[in-house]
């Protein structure tokens, strides 16, 4: 048994054994958020998938070139793409330690984000109106599942930027906020990518078909 | 304006008295069983003064070695309630035959084999898991607490808040009777209009959350936090299951929550994700229930097979076989998982080049976890062996395990599993893995690492008496259903006709009774053990002469786990520091940085347990209330910055003394 033990350790030699000073691991919070932000991708892959296999079922009802107005989802995708870059200046801000900038492109970014969920809630009562609910077939289950997920998503990002915004306001650009407020900005750009999988997959596809 | 019935709805849902099933008099029993020991436990608890320790020291504790021994706690008292399940269908199954209907009818029978699956994997089988990587990894990787203490707390509540909505069902409305995947459209509105599906639905949600999170937070630990000089390949082999296990957790309980948030969806808003009608497809959720439920199995063996590959090198004395191909065979078995979940249904009639890919993916698992198997038996080749109790369920493991393994290769034969799907065949193989080996390797785990949870080892007398109840138990409970399941019986049976078959029953019924000493075995090896402690403590921090930096510290470790961070040189961290001659320094000790305890995760699991209640029953206004709650506390939380504290270093030193004297009285 010993051979074998022998060839990684030698004995007799007593090396360090623990450290007389502070250990400070580095922060796991942005990897934490990172391992976060993929199970959540996840959760959109299911709704994606599922949007692929139901997508076509129409029951006899509206297919997506009945019911997409490109136009108004251009505008949507607008929306969000310039929030996402807003949200970059703020962080750009951030950087400089200048307090009052980075609320002020926040503030903005909010803004952006209200308009797109706006537009969206505007689209979907639209549809309803005209019959194309929920519950009128498998694609219009997948497809409202789908985008409301991400449109509930941004909803959710809106109220945490508030927040921020008021901790921010009350404490500064202190190292706590500044970790909070990349997170959001993952967060952030992490649903912006997930719409451009539903801007091309979903709407772009959908009246090309 | 309102009627009687309009108010009564609006207040109540559809929560009526009915609801509680006051005529069912096992219920009946059970109930009061509950309420009196309950009370009695409140009362204890008054009587003892214990409310202020409980709550400041346990409930509100982000200490992860209280935490894992709470998740333990859970799992052993959900255990009683899943296995009061098991033996009631056995009794049921070998007396149902002929002109005798037994005791439980078809609308029972069915709400208790969901419960029983469920619980078993969601609250027994994931909290034992869950508990002892909590407790073990950090102490094992050097660290003094997880990455997100709080979070883990949290997490902790939300699976306890599972449970509690689970034990609900037994006593206001009902289970599901759906089977414990509750495939639609049996679970769907139309089939099952009742509060059962929702009951299952909430349950898992909310604990799936605290597993997810708890997933998340143990994988940033094991990156982030190794002491200095641990590299990846100097992880002990437990931290690298545990390692994978998150990840696959992390990549697996997305999907449950996604697909369990769509039958939810096709409940409450009428939707037709997998109806029948409309186009909907209900092999779309058997799809993505398996692709979260296959990983989901290795999610609960990975880490007992890390617990086994401890022990057998610590009862051998010798250094594991084949560290390396160790690693490599648990990251392939976590790959492998992902690419297999489609032979739980073979028979969807995806045909035959679909099901031949799987079939092979599924015969391929078997080659690493043969590896493991060798690695084992080369450990234990001439190596000095102690057969301690823990040693015990490992040897147990892997003979019977060796078995619910090969059966596992015969259900991966696509033809063959036509002829064995949803038969007893398959319950006799997944019981066989999973108690041979999942609950086996937790047993062996409590067992191992008890000493250094509390100081005192477990009475090695009544651990035998349970390791050999347990071992033959389950050899007569589930050897006669693989020869019923070859003979075609079906699964979810609850009564018979051919009287020829009912020999087979009352033997499986004989080994349930054995388990059943098996586990007041268990309960009186606790109480024994606790009784004698005196004779049982370990003083030395060091039971087993053990391998990992967990046996460096006190049993029970000190709150801030290592009063100095270890420096790592080799795998077997401490057997390398004994060898090498490591004196434990006695001087220098400074404040220690820890995370404050906080009463957060109590309070949004209470909330969510109320909201998810609320949402069984159709009480809108109240789960509103308490959705808002929840958005509100858990805001409120993000404003308390005042998160940490530093132990002074006066306690450090008084602490560590202790430790000193300790030391000192054994020599």
């Amino acid at each position: 048994m010993a051979t074998h033990a022998q060839t990684v350790l030698s004995p007799g030699e007593a090396p360090e054994f623990h450290l007389a000073e502070d250990h400070h691991p580095e922060g796991s919070t942005m990897l934490g958020f990172w391992i976060y932000l993929m199970s959540d991708c996840l959760i959109f892959a299911v709704l994606f998938a599922t949007y692929a296999v139901l997508g076509r079922n129409y029951a006899a009802g509206p297919s997506p070139k009945d019911l997409f107005e490109l136009p108004l989802v251009a505008l949507n995708t607008s929306m969000l793409l310039l929030s996402s870059i807003t949200y970059g200046f703020a962080v750009l801000e951030m950087e400089r330690n200048r307090q009052g900038a980075t609320l002020g492109w926040l503030a903005v970014t909010g803004l952006f984000g209200l308009c797109f969920v706006g537009i969206e809630l505007y689209e979907f009562a639209h549809l309803i109106h005209e019959g194309a609910t929920p519950q009128r077939s498998g694609f219009l289950s997948a497809f409202f599942t789908l985008v409301g997920t991400h449109g509930l998503h941004v909803s959710l990002g809106i109220v945490w930027l508030v927040t921020l915004m008021v901790q921010v306001r009350q404490r500064g650009l202190i190292v706590e906020n500044r970790r909070r407020l990349l997170c959001l900005s993952m967060f952030w750009h992490f649903l912006d990518v997930i719409w451009i999988g539903v801007f091309t997959f979903v709407y772009l596809m959908g009246v090309l078909q | 304006m309102f009627s009687n019935l309009d108010l009564q709805k609006l207040v109540f849902g559809r929560l009526t008295l009915e609801a509680i099933p006051y005529h069912e008099p096992i219920l009946l029993v059970t109930f009061a069983a509950v309420v009196l020991g309950g009370l009695g436990v409140l009362g204890a608890l008054t009587y003892f003064r214990l409310w202020g320790t409980l709550w400041r020291d346990w409930l509100t504790s982000v200490d992860h070695k209280k935490i894992g021994i709470m998740y333990i706690i859970l799992a052993l008292v959900m255990l009683l309630r899943g296995f009061a399940d098991a033996l009631m269908m056995r009794a049921q199954q070998a007396i149902a035959f002929g002109a005798n209907d037994g005791y439980l009818p078809p609308h029972h029978y069915d709400q208790i084999f969901t419960a029983h699956g469920v619980i078993m994997i969601f609250f027994v089988a994931m909290p034992l898991v869950t508990g002892l990587m909590n407790f073990v990894v950090p102490l094992q990787i050097g660290a003094r607490d997880v990455a997100f203490p709080f979070l883990n707390n949290f997490s902790f509540w939300m699976t306890v808040s599972g449970a509690v909505t689970v034990m609900a069902s037994l006593f206001v409305g009902e289970f599901a009777r759906t089977g414990w995947l509750a495939y639609p459209p049996l679970s769907g509105p139309a089939a099952s209009p009742g509060v059962g599906v929702d009951y299952y639905i909430w349950a898992l949600q909310i604990a799936g959350i605290g597993t997810l999170l708890s997933g998340i937070n143990l994988v940033a630990t094991i990156v982030k936090m190794r002491a200095p000089g641990m590299s990846m390949m100097k992880l002990p082999v437990f931290t690298w299951t545990a390692l994978c296990t998150n990840i696959l957790i992390v990549a697996a309980f997305p999907i449950l929550t996604a697909v369990l948030a769509l039958l939810s969806l096709d409940r409450y808003v009428g939707t037709h994700f997998f109806s029948n009608d409309l186009g909907g497809n209900p092999m779309m959720y058997v799809n993505l229930i398996w692709i979260w439920g296959h990983p989901e199995v290795y999610i609960l063996i990975l880490p007992a097979f890390g617990v086994f590959s401890e022990i057998v090198s610590t009862y051998s004395g010798k250094r594991l076989f084949g560290y390396a191909s160790m690693v490599y065979a648990t990251v392939v078995i976590t790959i492998l998982s992902y690419l297999v979940w489609l032979h739980h249904f073979f028979t969807m009639g995806s045909g035959a080049s679909v099901n031949s890919f799987f079939g092979i993916t599924t015969m391929i698992i078997s080659i690493p976890t043969g590896a493991k198997i060798f690695n084992w038996l080369f450990t234990m080749y001439k190596g000095r062996i102690r057969f301690e109790v823990p040693m015990l369920w490992t040897v147990g493991f892997m003979v019977t395990f060796v078995i619910g393994g090969m059966t596992g290769v015969l259900l991966a034969v696509p033809p063959a599993d036509f002829v064995l799907h949803n038969s007893l065949f398959l319950i006799a193989h997944f019981h066989n893995v999973i108690i041979g080996g999942v609950l086996f390797g937790m047993l062996a785990g409590i067992t191992y690492w008890f000493p250094k949870a509390f100081g005192y080892k477990l009475d090695p007398f009544w651990g035998k008496m349970s390791f050999w109840f347990w071992l033959t138990g389950f050899w007569f409970a589930f050897m006669p259903l693989y020869v019923l399941g070859l003979m075609g019986v079906t699964r979810r049976l609850n009564h018979f006709d051919d009287p020829s078959l009912q020999i087979w029953f009352v033997i499986a019924a004989f080994g349930a009774f054995l388990i059943l000493l098996g586990i007041a075995s268990f309960g009186v090896q606790l109480v024994v053990s606790y009784l004698n402690r005196e004779a049982l403590r370990d003083v030395t921090g060091d039971p087993w002469n053990g391998r990992t930096l967990e046996w460096s510290t006190a049993s029970p470790p000190p709150e801030y786990n290592f009063a100095f961070t270890p420096v790592i040189h080799d795998h077997d961290a401490w057997w390398d520091m004994k060898r090498r001659g490591y004196s434990r320094p006695l001087e220098g000790f400074r404040a220690i940085h820890m995370p404050k305890g906080t009463g957060t995760g109590v309070i949004l699991g209470a909330l969510s347990l109320v909201f998810s209640f609320a949402m069984i029953w159709y009480i809108w206004w109240l789960a509103a209330a308490t959705f808002l709650a929840m958005a509100v506390v858990t805001i409120g939380h993000t404003f308390n910055y005042n998160r940490d504290f530093y132990i002074p270093a006066d306690e450090v030193i008084r602490a560590e003394g202790q430790r000193t004297t300790m030391l000192s009285g054994r020599a």
